[in-house]
């Protein structure tokens, strides 16, 4: 079964707010000098930011469903632009289990590119 | 960095008390909104992140050469506002790939009683310097 995708969208304010409330203040995530130091693209998405949004896209699935395993690669960096926010997309697909639990198997992608590797969740729903 | 650290268990992080206004301020950050309950799946990575940040201390790795590479989670039950929990991270793992050093580590969450929360394993990619 096909889920409906959710799309959400991160701008550079959203970085500051995540860092803030996980603890994650790796400048990568907010200074664009930095990031293009260690060789990356520009400012990136928090890969657990990303991971967050995959993990919301879950909730809106099941709302009550408890989680009992959750993980991805990640495999390409989500590129945030100083002037403007980008969208991330979150499609999945149910396949349940004869165990009484259902694996959601994720594709996220931002500009048509995946930026998670194998994001799957075993939920109890 | 060198194998001997592989299987070297680091000091558990201090006691991190889960409030609702923490989870709240997660929930929101992430664009959701929070009602009370549960908090949401990624949520532990809050008490993984303070334990690989004192690992990064410890072995002198700067965290803006640190790029995530994998995460996983395996929850025994959900966190919620009320719990006390440290972290205990482990090193599992370490290659090297075109220069940059994979370091693979896992982080056990506990709660006051010492019973297992959620088991959650990262690779983190230590990026070489410019030559």
């Amino acid at each position: 079964m096909t889920l409906p995708t959710q799309t959400y969208t991160i701008t550079r304010a959203d970085l500051v707010r995540y860092a803030q409330a996980s603890g994650d203040h790796n400048p990568i995530h907010q200074d664009e000098s930095v990031a293009l130091s260690v060789g990356l693209p520009g400012v990136i998405a928090h890969g657990m930011f990303t991971m967050a949004l995959a993990a919301r896209a879950v909730t809106t699935w099941f709302p009550d469903a408890e989680v009992l395993s959750f993980g991805c690669k990640f495999t390409n960096p989500v590129v945030v632009p100083a002037d403007r926010g980008v969208d991330v997309e979150v499609a999945g697909e149910v396949k349940p289990g004869d165990d009484g639990l259902t694996t959601v198997v994720l594709t996220v992608t931002c500009g048509g590119l995946k930026v998670l590797g194998m994001p799957r969740a075993v939920v109890r729903a | 960095m060198d194998q001997t650290l592989i299987g070297r268990v680091f000091p558990a992080t201090k006691p991190y008390s889960v409030s609702e206004e923490k989870v709240r301020e997660f929930v929101t950050a992430t664009g959701g909104t929070y009602d009370g309950g549960a908090a949401p799946a990624t949520f532990p990575i809050v008490l993984a992140f303070d334990a690989m940040n004192a690992f990064l201390e410890a072995e002198s790795i700067d965290l803006f050469r640190i790029v995530h590479g994998e995460q996983k989670f395996s929850y025994q039950r959900p966190v919620r506002p009320g719990d006390v929990l440290i972290a205990t991270l482990s090193v599992a793992s370490l290659r090297q790939i075109g220069g940059n050093d994979i370091i693979g580590t896992t982080s056990e969450i506990t709660d006051e009683a010492g019973a297992l929360v959620c088991a959650t394993s990262a690779t983190l990619v230590h990026r070489a310097a410019a030559e």
